[in-house]
């Protein structure tokens, strides 16, 4: 499943009613199984970006279509439906919820999905990422890069058409973020989901194919 | 994983804080089942054993004291009124029964109250279609006694176990010589009976210093038969003139076997009798109605209605003690959901991040709407339940205690109508108290929440 970006506007007004322009996307693409770097400074707009393609922020003006689909034209409902289906999310923070074991985090992303809980298939995919014996472990009592390999599993969990990633590898130490690199990017490439992933790291950036500049393409007015 | 499971496990995730609000939401509901149950037993009892007899005749006064004492055994003893007067009711041809009975006495093992009375006191159904059961045998003999059930089990006492009446209801020194006997122990009725201690009444009069003396009953009885011709009302209930009791030695001797009675063996004149009150089945209910009239156009006596009295403090008194205290469980309650509101809406700072993950994972703004509504009910609901098994605990509990001190037989587990209400009433708190942090989650900056 392919995404296209077109003439993508976001502008934020600040409280004092100051605009403030933060996307101006003429064109943007990936293609199926496609994976790609996105880097760029801070606060040039990378996460509002994922946001937008994600359908969490609906754009001021253009289509982001994600397969048939343009995000901008769905509701907000199904926007979060659509989400659930065809987007996984891996978050900077990693962002499990406390309350539940690694097992329930990731079966937490079919809960939402309207999908029939599959345990076998969470139990798979953190057996995958070499957590078969933490299944029940809560986040807290996970080391740093456990978290991040659940947060994997949760994000792959409802085989998704396309992975975003925020800065996935910024909270973990260098000797892990080659292999949650590795295995975000052996994740993708099993199961044909497209990948962009966000990054200030050149390292990062430089495993992978395509590395696109925010500042490149992103022109806000 | 449903709805349910996540708001659960969010309950469980601040389990202190959880407990504590349910916890309170459970001594509300507590409060108001025990009210409701206790309400709802007393209600009961005091209803079943009114209906029981048409009336209850006693010395003039207070209509619901003379209800309390006879029936329920509860209130000090009225006034005596004249045997003669016992009589001529009995006689009367209106009355289906009367039944004596003379208090003043109480065993000295538990205080329970001694109560003299006729063998005809057992024939009569002590609630309709119920009669008295027994363990043995009813009254035969002058020092024959039947005790109640919590009597028994109180006191140890059973068959052919002995006891001397003590003097007075109240604490007193005096005990009589006189011994009588346990023929009988009466199955649990779930009456003020069970606490009762019933002798013969002709033992009842043999206890010395139970005689009125000579001179003033000479003089009373005088004063009786002149208000009797005086009054014409109380003619109608005097069908016969009352036969001129004898001074005459009583012919048996209490010496049969299995009883030892140190006592005066002596026949008391009628004139030297008093009966506290009589217990009146009339022959129909038109019959009980001009009873009724007529005994209290009369001088002497008076004739209480037991359902209409006990309807009087049902209403008046414990109705609105039960009122009351509804309505302050009731406040309690709400206290409660305020209380499950503010936990709730507290976390909502701290939780607004896991709502923005949620929603991050595809859940929609009506789907963290419902667990925030959800974890309100299950912590309402929940605490509830709980509160509804504690207050039946804590009935369990006094159950015992208000069995002896009243002699009304409990059953802590009687569930009353009025509890059925409880869970809509607590389903509604927790819908209006989980509508706020709910539309709080539903409100949600996604984007903004996630970097926060």
């Amino acid at each position: 499943m392919s995404l296209r970006l077109k003439d993508v506007r976001k502008t934020y007004v600040e409280q004092d009613g100051t605009r403030l322009p933060i996307l101006g996307i003429t064109e943007f693409t990936l293609q199926t199984g496609e994976q790609v770097a996105l880097v760029g400074e801070s606060g040039g707009g990378k996460t509002t970006l994922l946001n937008v393609i994600s359908g969490i922020t609906v754009p001021d003006a253009g289509q982001v279509v994600i397969g048939n689909t343009d995000v901008t034209r769905l509701s907000e409902p199904a926007r979060d439906r659509f989400r659930a289906l065809k987007i996984g999310f891996i978050f900077q923070t990693f962002n499990l919820l406390p309350a539940f074991t690694a097992l329930e985090n990731v079966l937490l992303g079919m809960s939402f999905s309207g999908q029939k809980s599959d345990t076998k298939r969470a139990k798979d995919l953190l057996d995958r990422v070499g957590l078969s014996h933490r299944l029940q472990h809560r986040p807290a009592t996970l080391s740093v890069g456990e978290q991040q390999r659940v947060a994997v599993a949760r994000s792959l969990v409802n085989r998704p058409a396309l992975l975003l990633a925020d800065e996935p590898t910024a909270s973990i130490d260098a000797q892990h973020q080659t292999k949650v690199l590795e295995l975000i990017r052996e994740a993708c490439r099993e199961h044909n989901c497209a990948l962009l992933l966000v990054t200030h790291s050149p390292e990062v950036a430089g495993q992978f194919p395509r590395v696109e500049r925010l500042k490149d393409f992103n022109h806000p007015q | 994983m449903n709805l349910v499971t996540i708001a659960w496990k969010s309950i469980r995730q601040r389990a202190l804080a959880s407990f504590l609000t349910a916890l309170s939401v459970a001594l509300g509901v507590t409060l108001m089942v025990s009210v409701l149950v206790v309400h709802g037993i007393v209600d009961r009892i005091f209803s079943q054993n009114a209906s029981g007899y048409h009336l209850v005749v006693g010395a003039k006064g207070s209509p619901l004291q003379l209800v309390l004492n006879t029936i329920y055994h509860l209130s000090s003893p009225v006034e005596n009124i004249p045997y003669l007067y016992y009589k001529e009711l009995k006689a009367n041809p209106r009355v289906e029964n009367a039944i004596p009975i003379c208090m003043g006495d109480v065993t000295m093992e538990g205080n329970f109250r001694i109560i003299g009375t006729s063998p005809e006191f057992f024939e009569v159904d002590y609630h309709p279609d119920k009669k008295f059961r027994v363990r043995g045998h009813f009254l035969e003999d002058d020092f024959d006694a039947v005790i109640g059930s919590q009597v028994a089990k109180t006191n140890g006492w059973k068959i052919g176990s002995t006891f001397q009446p003590a003097h007075g209801v109240a604490d007193d020194d005096h005990v009589h010589d006189e011994k009588f006997t346990v023929v009988g122990v009466l199955a649990p009725t779930g009456t003020p009976n069970d606490n009762g201690v019933y002798i013969h009444i002709d033992g009842f009069y043999q206890i010395a210093g139970h005689e009125k003396p000579a001179d003033e009953a000479a003089a009373k009885a005088a004063a009786f038969e002149a208000a009797q011709q005086a009054s014409g009302g109380a003619k109608k209930v005097v069908v016969e003139a009352a036969p001129k009791a004898t001074v005459a030695p009583k012919k048996e001797q209490h010496d049969h076997a299995g009883h030892d009675h140190a006592h005066h063996h002596h026949e008391l004149p009628d004139e030297q009798k008093e009966v506290t009150a009589i217990l009146i089945n009339a022959k129909h209910d038109t019959a009980s109605i001009m009873l009724r009239a007529t005994i209290n156009e009369g001088p002497y006596a008076q004739a209480a209605i037991p359902f209409q009295e006990i309807n009087w403090i049902l209403n008046n008194v414990v109705g609105n003690v039960r009122t009351l205290l509804v309505i302050m469980t009731a406040l309690i309650l709400v206290v409660s959901g305020v209380g499950i509101f503010v936990s709730i809406y507290n976390s909502m700072a701290d939780r607004r991040r896991e709502i923005a993950v949620m929603r991050a994972l595809g859940a929609q703004r009506t789907t963290v709407f419902a667990i925030i509504f959800l974890e309100s009910i299950l912590l309402c609901v929940g605490g509830g339940l709980f509160g509804v098994l504690l207050g039946h605990g804590m009935v369990v509990i006094a159950a015992p205690i208000l069995e002896v001190r009243t002699g009304l037989l409990i059953d802590p587990w009687a569930f009353e109508t009025l509890e059925l209400v409880i869970l809509p009433v607590l389903i509604a708190l927790a819908s209006l108290v989980g509508i706020v942090p709910g539309m709080t989650a539903y409100r949600t900056d996604v984007a903004k929440a996630l970097h926060a």
